[in-house]
């Protein structure tokens, strides 16, 4: 497992490493361009004054090279972008939507696979390459995962695609990169790049309905009977709210709201009795509980593997 | 008609009493509020776009404070988010472009040698409309109704779904402001040097300043109409209920951005060619000879200008546009280092070998020099598609845009203050001073700037107000927080350095640096007239070329403004022509067109009622006196 941290020059997909590929021989020539400017100026302040010389061929030479470099550039990028845009015969798809401060993840059904929804985060078999097909749910997101590809906006009214090829195991982090209002800088994402067999495993544990462990009865009762019903979905009990994240699988997930905090029972505690301290702003609104109440939800939700 | 006076049999003391009998401003308040002389205006316009760098520069600090540590407890996120807001609002429309304009509406007049700008009381006007937008958009933000959905606005973000309240909207209307007063001041300028220009003076006979001001001012009025529309139909669909920007009803997200841009790239190249401009000038100056490739340094000027308008997808790679249409704008704002980098080459062959006097604005050509240069070349690296998808909306496009717009504008606009201080003032700026500050600002900003690349590059987006601890940015942030300190107290020794030599600096006379153009072929600060008599240029470098006397034009009118008109291009005498007198009308005006533009926040009834007012202004302001200007 490769435990990289959020970076363009890290690598961890195909697409990631063609750009990084381009990236460092494009810093290397036009450092050394600067570096020649200032060398040249460096030269023409310490030169004793003497004969006016006639410059007129080294400025021509100069400009010709910089249309050469130009066109250069303009070529390798043109080069670099064809193998980003691709297709493979058969790519896994899956669709994102951002909403205002999360991502909902959805995976359609695939062969014998089912489909099933998540959120705020994205699991990826290893080696094969991906088709994330990006929406947006109310304003501008944009989605970048660095280690794997470029960003790529999510517009409403428009639907875009990215492809990217997975090609080392890790947790990969994502961040909104297009303002988003209040919360943006809270809208993070987890991408778990696993073996083949690892994300069918987890993608048939996914798609089933949540378990019904008899410990948590009574939380599910509160979580049902409460307002979480209104806005949440749990696979297999009554609540089937659409406007926030999917919660049937919340206890499998590395991170609670939309990356903020790592996913612990006293994470899961603190998020549910006072979201608003957590990410001011968001749409989850502080829902009174009583202590007793907070206790049984937060079984209930710590449960939800 | 054998009654009117003229300058022809009088010289010295007398002719000069004639001339300030009809050209000074009234004494006292009344003189404050009705004077039309672009040299009082260009002052008050330099210091209020001084005034609201101070006030981003304070934002900016907030900003740094708050990103020095994860997790930081300075600001929230809705304080934040008005505050960097708030911070490139103020930077673009409140300072950079109109700190531009101003040292134009200053010094054009005086290079090209005429009396007073064209159209001087719209320039009043224009820099009363830029007071009360600039004071609508810091009390507002002072009252907690800042704009918070960036200087860019992007909807849907700041449409009446996600932006409730009148926080977009006091953005929207504070852009018609700045967009009336910059308009109202490209035309001025056009005008001053295609018709106002010194006998003599044909196009290539021009500085290189004034050059790059008409360039600058063409690329205003054509890039400001897409602004001026985008933001109407903002409003529009935040105050009568249209759906330009709403996809579910038809209308077009991106359509916004493609307006956006369309005036926001230019809108860069507004605030970099006047300083291209400056660099030019200030080289020529310290180097005692004239720039290298006049010829090629126009051409140069003129391409960016129109290179500028063929290049605004660059800001949109990542939204999704046809590759095709993509690759095309790769190439075009590549194509744009063509240009520029022939006016470095220029400005290298002119520094060759020449030994340029080492004061305060050539440090700052210098730094000028090596920050833009690395700006560009990071300006290259986000005009490639695929680079760019990595780099965009990240620190690394923070921190190019810093070095290109600080670099590239700011710094010869400080050497230009420096240099051209003796003229505003009279005196020299300190020159110990200039140089203490000098090392700050440059060493300061490369400290602050040059690790936001690095940021970027290890995924740190833009426009967050803060980010977890376990991510491994806390160690820069920290730097260049700490770094924003030096910047911060060279830019407060640069303002300390310009209020006491005003006061106490050393006197300066006529032409303290030996320089070559048109303005300081007259006293510093100049008299309201500028010229006693009109100069006569006969080449590019008149004052090093006629050394000595100038020769001038005699037989102007003394009962009246009077200045002379001469041809686009060989800039021969045509015709005298008038120039206005103080009034009050063009402050009225702009009280009255700023109660209508304020009120239409609130009620789209405002246009209609609030126009009353604003035409009786207008009909006041033309109504003929029976004053010598009226004369056709």
């Amino acid at each position: 497992m490769k435990e990289a941290a959020q970076s363009a020059l890290a690598p961890g997909g195909a697409e990631a490493a063609t750009l990084l590929a381009l990236f460092w021989p494009v810093v290397a020539l036009l450092g050394a361009i600067w570096l020649a400017v200032l060398l040249v100026a460096a030269l023409g302040l310490w030169r004793r004054p003497g004969q006016p010389r006639r410059p007129g061929w080294p400025v021509g030479v100069a400009t010709a090279g910089t249309v050469l470099v130009i066109i250069g550039l303009t070529f390798a990028s043109y080069l670099a972008t064809r193998p980003l845009s691709a297709a493979a015969e058969a790519p896994l798809v899956v669709q994102i939507q951002g909403r205002q401060w999360w991502w909902q993840v959805a995976y359609p059904a695939e062969g014998d696979a089912p489909g099933f929804t998540t959120a705020n985060e994205l699991r990826l078999p290893l080696g094969r390459q991906v088709r994330l097909e990006l929406a947006a749910g109310d304003v501008i997101h944009s989605f970048w995962v660095p280690n794997l590809a470029g960003k790529q906006d999510l517009i409403p009214g428009r639907d875009n695609a990215l492809l990217l090829t997975p090609r080392e195991a890790g947790i990969y982090r994502a961040q909104c990169a297009e303002f988003c209002g209040l919360q943006h800088a809270r809208m993070a994402l987890l991408v778990m790049v696993q073996p083949a067999e690892e994300f069918a495993r987890w993608r048939a544990a996914q798609a089933a309905p949540a378990a019904e462990p008899a410990l948590a009865a009574e939380g599910r009762r509160v979580f049902e009977a409460r307002q979480c019903s209104a806005c949440h979905t749990v696979r297999g009990s009554t609540a089937k709210g659409s406007t926030g994240p999917d919660l049937t699988h919340l206890a499998s997930r590395g991170s609670i709201g939309a990356g903020l905090l790592p996913m612990t029972r006293g994470a899961l505690a603190a998020w549910v009795a006072d979201p608003q301290t957590l990410k001011p702003g968001n749409n989850m609104p502080l829902v009174p509980l009583s202590s007793d109440e907070l206790q049984a939800l937060t079984d209930f939700m710590a449960l939800l593997q | 008609m054998s009654a009117q006076p003229r300058d022809t049999g009088l010289d010295g003391a007398a002719l000069d009493a004639a001339l300030a009998s009809v050209w000074s401003a009234r004494p006292g308040l009344l003189g404050w509020f009705t004077t039309v002389d672009h040299k009082a205006i260009g002052r008050r316009y330099i210091a209020t776009a001084f005034l609201f760098l101070a006030l981003g520069g304070v934002l900016a600090l907030l900003m740094r404070w708050q990103l020095a540590q994860p997790e930081g407890r300075l600001l929230g996120p809705d304080r934040f988010n008005q505050i960097f807001t708030m911070h490139g609002a103020t930077m673009m429309f409140l300072f950079a472009v109109p700190v531009m304009e101003a040292v134009g509406v200053y010094l054009v007049p005086l290079m090209v040698g005429t009396r007073n700008i064209a159209f001087p009381r719209l320039n009043a006007f224009s820099y009363w409309v830029y007071l009360f937008g600039g004071a609508l958009l810091w009390i507002a933000f002072l009252l907690d109704m800042g704009p918070d959905v960036g200087w860019f606005a992007y909807v849907p973000l700041s449409g009446p779904q996600y932006a409730p309240g009148k926080r977009a909207d006091i953005w929207a209307q504070m852009i018609t402001f700045t967009e009336i007063a910059a308009l109202a001041v490209a035309v001025e300028i056009v005008v001053t040097v295609f018709k106002q220009r010194a006998p003599g003076m044909s196009l290539d006979r021009m500085p290189l300043f004034v050059w790059a001001m008409l360039v600058t001012s063409f690329v205003v009025i054509l890039a400001m109409p897409a602004v001026v529309l985008a933001s109407t139909a903002l409003i529009l669909d935040r105050l009568v209920g249209t759906q330009f920007f709403n996809p579910a009803a038809g209308g077009d997200v991106l359509l916004w951005q493609h307006l956006f841009w369309f005036f926001g790239h230019p809108e860069v190249y507004i605030i970099f060619i006047p300083a291209v401009g400056m660099v030019s000038t200030i080289l020529s100056t310290f180097c005692r000879r004239p720039i290298f490739g006049y010829t090629a340094m126009v051409l140069a000027l003129v391409s960016i200008g129109l290179l500028a308008f063929g290049l605004w997808v660059h800001h949109m790679f990542t939204t999704g546009l046809p590759r095709l249409g993509e690759s095309f704008f790769t190439a075009s704002s590549m194509a744009i280092a063509v240009p520029s980098g022939l006016q470095i080459f220029c400005w290298l062959a002119t520094l060759w070998g020449a030994r340029p006097r080492m004061a305060v604005p050539m440090l700052y050509v210098l730094a000028f020099l090596f920050t833009f240069v690395l700006g560009g070349m990071t300006g290259v690296m986000v005009a490639s598609v695929p680079l760019d998808t990595q780099l965009h909306d990240s620190y690394f496009v923070v921190a190019h845009f810093h070095y290109v717009l600080i670099g590239g504008a700011v710094f010869p606009l400080l050497g230009a203050i420096h240099y051209w201080f003796p003229k505003l003032s009279g005196r020299m700026m300190s020159e110990r001073l200039g140089r203490w500050a000098w090392g700050l600002v440059f060493g300061g900003f490369n400290l602050v700037f040059f690790p936001m690349h690095i940021l970027g590059l290890w995924g740190m987006p833009r426009r967050v107000y803060t980010y977890q601890p376990e991510l491994p940015w806390a160690g820069l942030n920290l730097f260049s927080s700490l770094s924003a300190a030096l910047l911060a107290l060279g830019f407060l020794l640069f303002f300390w350095n310009a209020w006491r030599s005003a006061r106490k600096g050393e006197m300066a006379g006529p032409d303290p640096w030996g320089a070559p153009t048109l303005e300081w072929a007259t006293a510093s600060p100049p008299p309201p007239w500028n010229f006693s008599r009109i100069p006569v240029v006969e080449s590019v470098s008149p004052l090093w070329d006629a050394p000595g006397e100038l020769k001038v034009a005699t037989g102007l009118r003394l009962d009246r403004r009077e200045l002379v008109l001469t041809s686009v291009m060989a800039a021969e005498p045509e015709a005298r022509d008038s120039s206005p007198q103080d009034s009050i009308w063009p402050f009225l005006a702009a009280i009255v067109t700023s109660v209508m533009l304020i009120w239409s926040i609130f009620s789209p009834w405002a246009v209609v009622w609030g126009s009353i007012p604003v035409v009786a202004a207008l009909i006041l302001w033309f109504w003929p006196r029976g004053t010598p200007e009226d004369e056709s």
